[in-house]
């Protein structure tokens, strides 16, 4: 997927003007958190199983090398192949290689977001072989030839009747004057145009949800249903997984996925939950005959051993997003790339690079809803917090908000001359804003009040007006 | 109580002092009348979230320590406000994990600071403040992000409001949405702020209230500026105001009546 985090402010300027957008953000970001609250009602344990989750990401990560060696070892035992990637462009070569040892033409998908992290539909286009993406919304935005606004539901920006223009553009073959009006049938439509891409697909790539240690297996969830046809009709199956993904058992993979379904959708459980391990037994006439499991670093080695590492927990179930009032905003193709929200701001600058992500640790209002939500207990305004820290260390934050920051630091580090100043400073305001109560206008405040008044202080300090009461008194 | 009343000292904040100091009045008033001997250490400036917001390490240090040496010897240190009292309490003793002897000092500090309400409920007790002045109007009252969830604040101030004779108050339906002040973030990011804004006081219209509460000034100038800039009559004022009954000075925003 391409990168445009560095053209943040831009996006969500063109974001905040798009109506549709805003309209389909508000109904979403209403309805998801209302269901969340709901499953974790009927759940009174969910708070111990979020310390219990976070536990097993902690040792998992801490020992990574050698659950991944492990789980290694499970895969290859019972046929499968391992094939470790450093990066992005590494990951889309090794796939690009499996496809065309397979003899492949078409590999069908389902939803992944390492997929969209390495821009894997680009590569293999480019290169003859046609992906198809099988889960509705990235479907739908692939035949849009967008990106996915939400990492768990990638056309969430688009409204129903946007989709309905979409199909009856993108199946010209269908009768032009067919309903479309109901979800319901825009899934009958497009389950029948891709029965036919699932039948006659050479590779399907799915992602993978968790990694299990000590039985090798591939966990994927979904609501569709559209993973396990990806995954037993063609004869080849390549997962593509972050190699955080591992921990180390059955029970743990199944622990933490009590937590995945209620904090993204509402769900006790997904509708899908698949455990696949190894190839198709010799006497069935499904599941594949090669399975090659793609594990990429791309980064996130680098997180793992610095102050990022709780990150590496994420399990991507949008909780964060369905929360976030700026996400709620601006919408997820503002932040520029695969990974948006709160979780978008930690993941994509240590997976980018600061350089290409600045603004986004910095667009938080530090409200803490992401960190109250999260499955893994990840301190993602911490974390934010660590970007800047870093930014301002490399002096990358802006040269003019950086001098504005040490002239404030310095005189609130000395009180007596803080206190003269700005009982000038406040003195003046006050007795020039008093008439109208407050200003439209400031000099060095044009951010503030760009959108809102400025309200007129009420003149002199409450430290000068204190002192003056108290020497009264004596 | 042993040892004669306990010894509070205010920390006004930088907001309430420059531009609001009738709330660290009425903060006085409230702390003096439930029985507390209340000192206003004069050397106090801010709690250095600018800073440490900003990514400025060094200078937040460099607040904290004097915050924590001005500070020291009292039984309480109170502060009308929410995310500065978070930055003491959460803050400070992160800020200094590396260093333990500053960090004792600053978990120190961070045991004994109180949001004003909290402290007046969950330290002194509902029944300390004896009957409350009354305010004739509906309020409704917006939940700070820091305070509610670095400090747990939502039943107090709503506690002491329901004994405010008068007045009645009409939860919003996003009460605990970030109105999007954020500090530094209202200026960097003033369109998305606008909206986060714009939603914030949708929901405080929706309620029919005529008055907006709450414990934080950032919060409740940001909220006022964009209700006064959309021409809306919704006054607001910090709930300290109220409890202490001392609300014939104008609500934020608002023209002086001379």
């Amino acid at each position: 997927m391409k990168v445009s985090s560095p053209r943040f402010k831009d996006n969500a300027r063109e974001a905040l003007a798009d109506a549709a957008l805003r309209e389909s953000l508000r109904s979403f970001t209403r309805s998801f958190p209302l269901k969340r609250q709901e499953a974790i009602a009927r759940l009174p344990e969910f708070d111990q199983l979020r310390d219990i989750g976070r536990a097993i990401k902690d040792h998992s990560l801490e020992h990574l090398d050698f659950y991944l060696e492990r789980f290694e070892a499970q895969v290859t035992a019972r046929g499968g192949q391992v094939h470790w990637c450093r990066d992005a462009a590494e990951a889309r070569e090794t796939i690009l290689r499996l496809c065309r040892e397979a003899g492949a033409k078409t590999v069908t998908k389902s939803k992944s977001m390492v997929g969209e992290e390495i821009d894997l539909n680009d590569h293999l286009e480019t290169h003859g072989i046609q992906p198809i993406e099988t889960d509705l919304g990235e479907y739908i935005i692939q035949v849009r030839e967008e990106s996915p606004s939400h990492i768990l539901a990638p056309a969430i920006h688009l409204s129903s009747g946007q989709i309905a223009d979409t199909f009856r553009d993108k199946h010209p073959e269908l009768p032009a004057q067919r309903s479309l009006d109901d979800p319901q049938t825009v899934l009958e439509e497009a389950r029948a145009v891709l029965r036919n891409k699932f039948l006659n697909a050479d590779v399907g790539l799915t992602g993978a949800n968790f990694l299990i240690a000590e039985t090798g297996s591939v966990v994927v969830v979904t609501n569709e249903g559209n993973a396990d046809l990806v995954m037993t009709l063609p004869k080849t199956h390549i997962v593509l997984a972050g190699l955080e993904k591992v921990v180390p058992t059955l029970e743990d993979g199944t622990t933490i996925l009590r937590l995945l379904a209620r904090s993204s959708t509402g769900q006790d459980t997904a509708t899908y939950t698949t455990f696949c391990t190894g190839l198709g037994a010799e006497d069935d006439p499904d599941g594949p005959d090669a399975l090659h499991i793609v594990l990429l670093d791309n980064g996130r080695s680098e997180m793992l051993a610095g102050a990022f590492r709780e990150m590496l927990r994420c399990i991507r179930c949008g909780a964060c997003l369905n929360h976030c009032p700026v996400y709620a905003q601006i919408g997820g193709h503002a932040y520029g790339w695969v990974y948006s929200g709160p979780m978008g701001k930690v993941l994509t600058p240590g997976l980018l690079g600061l350089d290409h992500a600045a603004d986004l640790p910095n667009a938080s209002s530090f409200c803490g809803k992401c960190e109250e939500v999260c499955p893994m207990r990840i301190p993602l305004p911490k974390m934010m917090r660590s970007w800047r820290e870093r930014q301002f260390e490399e002096k990358r934050t802006p040269a003019r908000a950086r001098a504005g920051l040490r002239l404030w630091a310095s005189l609130a580090r000395r009180p007596a001359l803080y206190r003269w100043v700005m009982g000038l400073t406040f003195g003046v305001l006050g007795r020039m804003g008093r008439r109208r109560g407050r200003f439209r206008r400031m000099p060095f405040a044009g951010g503030w009040t760009a959108v809102r008044d400025f309200p007129a202080p009420e003149g002199k300090t409450f430290l000068a007006q204190w002192a003056e009461r108290k020497a009264s008194e004596r | 109580m042993p040892g004669g009343p306990p010894h509070v000292a205010l920390f006004v904040t930088c907001l309430v002092d420059l531009m609001r100091p009738s709330v660290g009045f009425a903060a006085v008033r409230l702390l003096e009348t439930a029985g507390c001997r209340v000192t206003v250490p004069a050397d106090q400036t801010c709690c250095g979230q600018p800073a440490y917001n900003s990514g400025d390490r060094a200078d937040a240090r460099a607040i904290a320590r004097q915050v924590i040496d001005v500070f020291q010897g009292f039984d309480y240190v109170v502060v009308p406000s929410g995310s500065c009292a978070g930055m003491i309490r959460k803050h400070y003793p992160e800020l200094f994990a590396d260093d333990p002897q500053a960090r004792g000092r600053a978990e120190d500090l961070a045991g004994r600071t109180h949001e004003l309400t909290s402290f007046l409920v969950d330290v002194l007790g509902l029944d300390a403040l004896g009957p409350m002045a009354g305010f004739d109007g509906t309020a409704t009252y917006h939940d700070g992000c820091s305070g509610l969830r670095e400090l747990g604040v939502k039943a107090q101030p709503r506690a002491l409001l329901q004994r405010v004779d008068g007045l009645s108050l009409r939860e919003g339906e996003a009460a605990e949405t970030c109105c999007g002040f954020g500090g530094t973030f209202c200026v960097k990011y003033p369109e998305i702020s606008g909206a986060m804004v714009d939603a914030k006081v949708d929901d405080l219209l929706a309620t029919g209230a005529d008055t907006v509460l709450g414990g934080d000034l950032g919060c409740l100038f940001n909220i006022a500026g964009r209700l006064q800039r959309r021409g809306e009559k919704l006054r607001v004022r910090h709930v300290a105001e109220i409890l202490a009954g001392m609300t014939d000075g104008v609500a934020i925003g608002e023209p002086v009546r001379d």
